[in-house]
């Protein structure tokens, strides 16, 4: 009788074992949070511009939906944003692959950047010390001076204009 | 006494290295407009136009195989570019099965299945729900479609035997005899 009782335990203790080691080896299914902070990461592949994880579309659930199939399957989120640029293209990212052309996009802001500071420097640089000056002897030919009297006759005659208006 | 004046050798050697700043500054930015002209031109160009050759690809079909220009060569060619969430795609499916029934045992035709920024399990159900037999594979890096220049789903492209465009379609086709008609008249005798 006792051995048949320790017998029952024991397989009782077998078969409860063998469930829960099923039950945890399973990937707990992924939450929404956690599947929305891998999708916000991508863009819809129809509607430009709008992340996955607030895009209303059917492909954009599916999208979603996969994510979370990845995510029980224990893909690491670089995994899945990686097979997701593999199937649909580096648009789903929102970010151009650097190649090709697309470097450009990337160095010309920072090119553009140096060329301002080297312009301002260049414009601030030349405020300062406006032009070199070198002294001359004095007996080098002396620029033309201005000939006060036709000043005089220009003013004169601009205070004729004002007056008569 | 002495008198300041701007030194004129001084100047003559700042124009050179700056002159020089200036050409390159200019050369720099006309290449940046025609690299942006360019790629605003291809942007706006549309999809492949009839009497083209359109763009070569392989297709890796959802079942392994890889379907490429050898294979296309000398056939005449449907490209059907559909996803699985497109509704005006499920109109003209059952559609294009009947049709390829048609003229799949000719063996001068052969119509693929192109599924565009789908997920595989949804692709695969939609070929089960439609009975669909044709070769049918994703769009890799939607580098297919980008090469066609597509503008949605439903686009339908038929290719003649020398490889040109014949007819495109933008729209679901809404019956077989409409497939046949843009079809026929590419096989000939």
């Amino acid at each position: 009788m006792v051995k048949k009782s320790l017998f029952a335990i024991a397989l009782t203790l077998f078969f409860g074992f063998l469930v829960v080691g099923v039950v945890s080896a399973q990937q707990p299914t992924p939450s929404d949070d956690q599947v929305n902070a891998i999708a916000k990461q991508l863009y819809c592949p129809v509607c430009e511009n709008i992340p996955l994880d607030v895009c209303p579309t059917t492909a954009c659930a599916q999208w979603r939906e996969l994510i979370r199939q990845k995510l029980t399957a224990g893909w690491t989120a670089q995994q899945i944003k990686d097979y997701f640029v593999q199937q649909y293209g580096a648009r789903v990212v929102g970010t151009p692959p650097a190649k090709g052309i697309n470097w450009l996009l990337r160095v010309l802001p920072f090119l553009i950047i140096v060329a301002g500071i080297v312009i301002l420097y260049r414009a601030l640089r030349s405020w300062s010390h406006p032009a070199q000056q070198v002294n001359l002897p004095s007996h080098a030919p002396a620029p033309p001076a201005e000939q006060p009297g036709s000043q005089d006759d220009y003013i004169k005659q601009m205070e004729d204009q004002v007056r008569k208006r | 006494m002495e008198e300041t004046i701007t030194n004129p050798a001084e100047n003559s050697t700042k124009t050179g290295p700056s002159r020089l700043w200036r050409i390159v500054a200019w050369v720099g930015l006309f290449a940046l407009l025609v690299v942006v002209a360019m790629v605003l031109l291809r942007k706006q160009q549309g999809p492949v136009t009839v009497g083209q050759k359109p763009p070569s690809f392989t297709l890796t079909t959802f079942d392994g195989r890889k379907i490429g220009p050898a294979d296309m060569a000398g056939k005449v060619v449907l490209v059907n570019f559909w996803a699985s969430w497109c509704k005006p795609c499920e109109q003209e499916a059952a559609d294009l099965e009947s049709a390829w029934e048609y003229y799949q045992s000719r063996g001068d035709v052969l119509f693929l299945g192109i599924a565009w920024t789908d997920t595989e399990p949804a692709s695969l159900v939609y070929i089960k729900k439609f009975a669909i037999t044709y070769p049918n594979g994703p769009d890799l890096g939607t580098t297919i479609s980008q090469a066609y220049r597509t503008t949605g789903v439903p686009e339908t492209y038929i290719i003649d035997k020398d490889g040109k465009l014949a007819s495109l379609k933008l729209s679901p086709y809404i019956s077989v005899a409409e497939i046949k008609a843009a079809i026929d008249p590419l096989l000939g005798p």
